[in-house]
C-alpha cells in the first residue's frame, strides 16, 4: 500500500513539473521574443530620450562649450537665468502668450469646424481635405508664404482689409500684433485638430441625443449635456498636445521674425537655439531646456490632475 | 424636417466660407509664383498675372542648386521610410501581442516621450553626434528612425495589431510556427494599411523637417529643400515671385502625396484621439 502510494506520487510529481516547466519555458520564449521585437523601441527610449535627458541635466550644471574644457559650476547657470538673463523673462512671457492664445483659438475653431462637418452636410470628405490641406504644408514654406501675406504694403491681408474699407495693420512687424498674427497662422492649420474632434464626435451616442429631443431639450442642451461630456477625452488630448506643441514654437521666430519686433516673438526655444548654436553655451542652454521641461511637465501634470473633474471616460465602450 | 434642412444649409455655407478662406493662401502662393518681379509689387494688387511666367520655376533651379536639394531630401527620406515602417511594425507587434516582464512600463514610458519637449534632448544628442563625427552627414537625420519611429507611430501600430483577431496567431502558434514566422507570414500582410499610414506620415515629417537639417547640415551641397528655401530667402529676399515658386515646389509634392494617401492620413489622425 505504502509503496504503491509512493510510486504513484513519485510518477505524478515529475509529470506535473514537466508540464509546468513546459509552460514556463513557453512563457520565457514569449518573453524573449517580446524583448527582441520591442528592442528598437526600448533602445530608442534609452538612447534618444533617457540618456540625453540625464546628460542634459548634468550639462546644465557645467559651463560646457563645444570646444575647450568644461567646469562644474553648480547652480550658477540657473541663478544667471533667473537674475541676469534679459531675454529669459521676455521669452517666457511671449511663449506663454502664444501657447495659450494659439491653443485656445485653434481648439475653438477646430471644434466649430468639426461640429459643422458632423451635421452630415454634403461633401464632408471634400471639406475634410480642404481643412486639412494647410496642415500638410511644410513649416518653412508656410512661413515664407505667410510672410508674403503679412507684407504690410503688398500683402494679401492688407489688400483685403483695404478693400473692405478697414484700417490696415502692420501684422508681424508691430510689437502688439506680432503674436496675434502668428496665432492667426496657427488657426489656418487647425484642420488636424478638427479631424481628431470629428472622430470623437462620431462616437457621440445617437440614443442620448434622441433622448434629449424626447425630453424637449434644444440644440444647446444636446451640445452641453451630451456632446461635450462625450468628447471631453478628445478635448483633453487636443489641449495637452496643443499646449506642448506651441510651447515649442521656433520656426516662426527663425524664419519670419528673427524674434522681433523688439523681441515680441522671442520664443523660448528660439532663445535655447541661440544660446546653444550661435553662442555655443551648451551648459547654459541645457539649463534653459530643463526649465522648459519642468514648466511643461507642471502644466501637463496640472491638466492631468484637473482632468478627473471634467474628463468623462465612457464606461459603455 | 424643414428646420433641419435650413440648419444644414447654414452649416454648409459656413463651411464653404471657411474652406475658401483656408484655400486663399494657396491661391495667392501659385498666383504670386507666376508673376514677374514688377507685377508682384503693383498697387492695387492684381488677382491674376497678365502672363503666366512659368520660367520662375526653372529659374529657381538655376540660381540655387534646388535640384540637388530635392535629391538630398529624397536621399534622407528613403532610409527613414524603411527604418520607421519596419521597426514600428516590430515594436507594435511586441507591445500588442507578446507578454514580457515590464511590457506596460516600457510602453508607458515610450508613450510619455510624446509629451517630452525635444529641446531637452537636443543638446546632448547634438554633442554626441559631434563627438561621433556625425555633423554635416545624414546620420543624425536618418539613424534615429530605426528605433520604432517614436511614441506616436508605436502607439498607432499597436492599435492596428490589437484590432487583428488573436485566434489567428494563437492557432499558428499551436501549429508550431515561431513568433518570427507569425509576424512575417500572418500579421505583416494584415497591417499593410497601417504601414501605409506610417509611411505617409513619415514622408511628411521628413519632407517638412527643418530643425534637424538646420542644426546638423552646414555644407550647401548637403542641404535639404527646407534649407534651400531658407537660403533663397536669405539671398533673394525681395524676389517674392521666386520665393513663392520655390515654396510651391516644396508644397506641391506634399499636397500630391496627401491626395494619394488621403484615406490613410485620415485613418491615422482619427485613431489618434479616440484612445489618446
Amino acid at each position: 500500500m505504502n509503496l504503491e502510494k509512493e510510486i504513484k506520487v513519485g510518477t505524478g510529481v515529475p509529470k506535473a513539473i514537466t508540464k509546468k516547466t513546459k509552460i514556463r519555458s513557453l512563457h520565457r520564449k514569449e518573453a524573449i521574443a517580446g524583448y527582441i521585437f520591442a528592442l528598437p523601441a526600448i533602445l530608442g527610449l534609452l538612447l534618444w530620450t533617457i540618456g540625453p535627458m540625464i546628460a542634459s541635466l548634468i550639462m546644465s550644471f557645467t559651463n560646457w562649450k563645444i570646444i575647450g574644457a568644461s567646469e562644474w559650476v553648480g547652480f550658477q547657470n540657473y541663478v544667471n537665468i533667473f537674475t541676469n538673463d534679459i531675454y529669459f523673462k521676455k521669452s517666457l512671457w511671449v511663449t506663454f502668450y502664444f501657447a495659450f492664445g494659439s491653443t485656445l483659438f485653434t481648439l475653438l475653431s477646430a471644434l466649430i469646424v468639426a461640429l459643422l462637418m458632423n451635421m452630415n452636410v454634403k461633401g464632408q470628405s471634400v471639406f475634410r481635405t480642404m481643412y486639412y490641406l494647410p496642415v500638410i504644408v511644410p513649416a518653412v514654406a508656410s512661413n515664407i508664404l505667410w510672410l508674403w501675406l503679412f507684407n504690410p504694403d503688398f500683402g494679401l491681408l492688407n489688400t483685403i482689409l483695404d478693400f473692405l474699407g478697414l484700417p490696415t495693420l502692420m501684422w508681424i512687424y508691430d510689437e502688439s500684433t506680432a503674436i496675434p498674427s502668428l496665432i492667426l497662422l496657427s488657426i489656418w492649420s487647425c484642420g488636424g485638430t478638427a479631424l481628431i474632434f470629428l472622430a470623437g464626435l462620431q462616437d457621440v451616442p445617437k440614443q442620448l441625443l434622441e433622448a434629449v429631443d424626447i425630453d424637449g431639450g434644444n440644440v444647446w442642451h444636446k451640445f452641453r449635456y451630451v456632446t461635450i461630456p462625450t468628447i471631453t477625452p478628445v478635448i483633453f488630448f487636443n489641449l495637452i498636445m496643443g499646449l506642448i506643441g506651441s510651447f515649442q514654437a521656433f520656426t516662426q521666430a527663425y524664419v519670419m521674425t528673427e524674434g522681433g519686433p523688439n523681441n515680441a516673438t522671442f520664443f523660448y526655444v528660439y532663445l535655447i537655439f541661440r544660446e546653444a548654436f550661435l553662442q555655443n553655451n551648451m551648459g547654459y542652454a541645457s539649463a534653459l531646456a530643463w526649465i522648459l521641461f519642468i514648466i511643461i511637465a507642471l502644466f501637463t501634470l496640472f491638466i492631468f490632475r484637473s482632468s478627473k473633474d471634467w474628463v468623462h471616460y465612457g464606461g459603455a465602450k | 424636417m424643414k428646420a433641419k434642412t435650413i440648419k444644414k444649409n447654414i452649416a454648409l455655407i459656413i463651411l464653404i466660407i471657411g474652406a475658401l478662406i483656408s484655400f486663399i493662401p494657396f491661391f495667392w502662393l501659385i498666383r504670386s509664383s507666376l508673376m514677374t518681379n514688377v507685377e508682384i509689387f503693383e498697387f492695387p494688387p492684381k488677382l491674376l498675372p497678365e502672363d503666366f511666367i512659368w520660367s520662375n520655376y526653372t529659374e529657381i533651379f538655376s540660381i540655387i542648386n534646388f535640384g540637388l536639394y530635392v535629391k538630398n531630401t529624397l536621399y534622407i527620406l528613403i532610409p527613414c521610410l524603411i527604418g520607421t515602417v519596419f521597426t514600428s511594425c516590430l515594436c507594435g507587434y511586441a507591445f500588442a501581442r507578446l507578454r514580457f516582464p515590464g511590457r506596460n512600463i516600457w510602453f508607458g514610458a515610450i508613450i510619455a516621450t510624446m509629451m517630452l519637449p525635444p529641446a531637452v534632448t537636443l543638446i546632448p544628442t547634438f554633442m554626441m553626434w559631434s563627438k561621433l563625427g556625425g555633423i554635416n552627414t545624414y546620420w543624425p537625420l536618418v539613424f534615429p528612425s530605426f528605433f520604432g519611429g517614436g511614441g506616436f507611430f508605436i502607439f498607432l501600430m499597436r492599435q492596428f495589431f490589437l484590432n487583428i483577431p488573436k485566434e489567428l496567431d494563437e492557432s499558428a502558434l499551436i501549429d508550431g510556427a515561431s513568433y518570427f514566422q507569425i509576424f512575417t507570414k500572418i500579421l505583416l500582410p494584415l497591417v499593410k494599411p497601417a504601414m501605409l499610414v506610417i509611411g505617409f506620415f513619415t514622408f511628411t515629417n521628413v519632407w517638412n523637417d527643418f530643425f534637424g537639417p538646420l542644426i546638423y547640415l552646414n555644407d550647401e551641397s548637403k542641404f535639404t529643400l527646407a534649407l534651400g528655401l531658407l537660403q533663397l530667402k536669405g539671398s533673394y529676399s525681395s524676389d517674392w515671385n521666386l520665393m513663392m515658386a520655390a515654396a510651391a515646389v516644396m508644397v506641391i509634392p506634399a499636397v500630391l502625396i496627401f491626395f494619394i494617401g488621403q484615406r490613410y492620413f485620415i485613418e491615422g489622425i482619427s485613431l489618434t484621439g479616440i484612445k489618446g
